[in-house]
């Protein structure tokens, strides 16, 4: 089923007359026309659309706080700053089909009342951030932006702005200090951007994928769309598969869809003469899924319910090769790296991690250092000010429960170190 | 001391003032007329600026601070937060590697060995041609295509040793033809 990547195939896709050609920019006219914005957001409410930025919250109701709020200048982001280690599914659709994107912001603005919008793109995609100054400029030529919109007295304008490199920035909260010239780190929440976002005004932070989602959303109706996927968390899902599978890449799919279905239908199984060891689920912070877990489906509540997450939908896969130690080190480095320093235990805490595991890793580490770590991870995850810290040791604390034993074989001295991944290409 | 050597001089010859010519800071003046001076621009400023010298001067810098009327702590402060800033002088060319998890798997050790040894360089070095400066870096989101190196705005995906050391190869040559126009 095709509806995020329905323009994907499509000869110069990027252009505004590919997107024409397929219903674009139909569904913004339609709700200018003939919807109030408060229709506008009941639409998107029957649509039962979650958030596809990691928390999956319901954007109709995310709207729907920021449209009763009554200050104005209001505003619409689109978090394109897709940072998560895993996740390239938002690129597809910056460097693609950028006028699904602007078309879901303008209808988000016309239903919260917002006339100014970002784009806020990490600073590695400079191509997408080309990509979309030349779209925007295409859609102001055409009156599907800019002011008074197709003559509907609607204002609209959106900005570009380019990430410097920070990871933090993909949090809301951080992304939007950035967006006013600081350092990006973290706000307490409440109070949420809904009512005190961009220069403390009223402000929609949405991704990429949650945008792209909103026109055909308009345009068939929120009923169709909530009986796609399952019930919880209706519509499709860009899954960004990686790792050791044949075909990484990204599939389009009705949410729900099983890790077995994926994995082995979608993106031609394992390598030949390997097998599955493990799949990361969402992305470098959620818990890791073993071959006992095949069977799960990849949708927010079914991950929920084993302890681990959908987050962005990133599906990073391994096979035997892998060395769950070494993974769950590279995966904790990052965070270490990326922790923007703000509170003690994100902090600390995560550069004692690494240096247990770098232990571990060079053959000095004992059995009760996988307590520590459990202990310290624990610590991390309950105190921590963001949801960077608090989802940062899930690769650790999972690796450690699943796979238990090879970090055993790693303090017992006999890890298979010489046949570890980096062999496997 | 005879009375037409002055300070300077002295100085200079014991290698401790700088002989190098003032920065030409036009360009940043001009750069933030055009932009605003907007607290909210500063990021897009120092972009900017980093654009045209290729790193962020500290004189830059502080004019910056100056002509938006910001606190050069804070300047510093936002330079040093985000890894794309530099405060020093970089090569010609970015080589990015990627050392995310996806990469890493599918034998993005021996793609970052070969560029190590190729440039003779680590993490955060620059040539001393200033040809390249190579830096590791994580996930750059387009995993489907691990392992992936940047060059400067494009990313080369699905690389091994072999492909790597040609796409550098060329990456000289260029450098070299467009060096002796
Ligand atoms: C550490 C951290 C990093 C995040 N990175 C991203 C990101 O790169 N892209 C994104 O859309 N959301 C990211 N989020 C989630 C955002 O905070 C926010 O929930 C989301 O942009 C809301 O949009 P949605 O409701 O459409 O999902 C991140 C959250 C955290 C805690
Ligand atoms: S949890 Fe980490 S990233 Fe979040 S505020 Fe604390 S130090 Fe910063
Ligand atoms: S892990 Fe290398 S591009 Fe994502």
């Amino acid at each position: 089923m095709k509806i995020l990547t329905r323009n994907i195939d499509r000869p110069n896709p990027a252009h505004i007359d590919s997107y024409l050609v397929n219903e674009g920019y139909v569904a913004l006219p339609r709700a200018l026309n003939e919807m109030k914005p408060e229709e506008v957001i009941d639409e998107v409410k029957f649509s039962r659309l979650r958030g596809r930025g990691g928390a999956g919250f319901p954007a109709g109701m995310k709207w729907d706080f920021a449209s009763r709020d009554r200050r104005k200048p209001k505003y619409i982001i689109c978090n394109a700053d897709e940072g998560e280690p895993g996740t390239f599914k938002d690129r597809v659709l910056i460097e693609k089909d950028p006028h699904a994107i602007l078309e879901g912001m303008a209808i988000a603005g016309y239903a919260v009342g917002a006339e100014y919008g970002f784009i806020y793109i990490r600073g590695e995609y400079p191509v997408g951030a080309r990509i979309l100054e030349r779209a925007i400029a295409e859609a102001e030529k055409r009156s599907f932006l800019g002011r008074n919109i197709l003559n509907s007295g609607f204002n609209f304008h959106i900005v570009v702005h380019r990430g410097a490199g920070a990871y933090i920035c993909g949090e809301e909260t951080a992304l939007i200090e950035s967006l006013e010239g600081k350092r990006g780190q973290s706000r307490i929440r409440p109070p949420f951007p809904v009512n005190v976002g961009y220069s403390n005004l009223p402000t929609v932070v949405n991704n990429v994928e949650t945008l792209a989602s909103v026109a055909p959303i308009i345009l068939r109706g929120g009923n169709w769309y909530a009986n796609i996927g399952t019930h919880e968390c209706p519509g499709t899902k860009l899954y960004s598969v990686s790792g050791h599978v044949r075909n990484p890449g990204v599939y389009e799919l009705p949410m729900g869809v099983t890790l077995r279905e994926l994995v082995f239908e979608h993106a031609g199984g394992m390598r030949e003469n390997r097998t599955f060891k493990a799949a990361f689920p969402g992305g470098a912070s959620s818990a890791c899924l073993d071959e006992s877990e095949l069977d799960v489906r990849l949708d927010f509540n079914s991950l929920a319910a084993v302890g681990s997450m959908l987050g962005s939908g990133a599906v990073m896969v391994l096979d035997d090769t892998a060395d769950m130690v070494k993974v769950a080190h590279v995966l904790i480095k990052f965070f270490e790296h990326e922790s923007c320093g703000k509170c003690t235990p994100c902090r600390e805490g995560l550069f004692w991690v690494r240096r247990v595991l770098d232990a571990i890793l060079e053959g000095r580490g004992t059995e009760a250092d996988l307590d520590l770590l459990l202990d310290v991870c624990e610590g991390i995850r309950s105190t921590s000010f963001c949801g960077l810290g608090e989802a940062s040791i899930n690769p650790v604390v999972s690796t450690i429960k699943k796979f238990r034993h090879e970090y055993m074989a790693y303090i017992r001295g006999q890890s298979l170190a010489e046949s570890s991944m980096e062999e496997a290409s | 001391m005879s009375a037409d050597v002055t300070l300077e001089d002295v100085r200079q010859d014991a290698g401790l003032e700088e002989t190098e010519e003032p920065l030409d800071l036009a360009p940043v003046q001009r750069i933030i007329e055009s932009l605003g001076e907007t607290k909210g621009m500063l990021i897009p400023v120092l972009q900017e600026v980093q654009k045209v010298y290729g790193y962020v001067p500290e004189e830059a810098a502080d004019m910056v601070a100056d002509l938006m009327g910001i606190y050069p702590s804070q300047v510093f402060g936002v330079l040093t937060f985000y890894t794309q800033f530099h405060l020093t002088p970089r090569g010609r060319h970015i080589i990015r590697a990627c050392s995310g998890t996806a990469c890493h798997v599918r034998g993005g050790k021996s793609v970052i060995s070969k560029l190590e040894h190729m440039l003779g360089i680590g993490h955060g070095e620059t040539t001393e041609d200033m040809f390249a400066s190579f830096e590791k870096v994580a996930c750059l989101g387009a995993c489907g295509l691990a392992p992936v190196i940047m060059i400067d705005n494009d990313a080369h995906g699905q690389l091994d040793a072999v492909k790597t050391e040609r796409i550098m190869e060329n990456l000289r040559e260029m450098d070299m033809m467009k060096r002796g126009e």
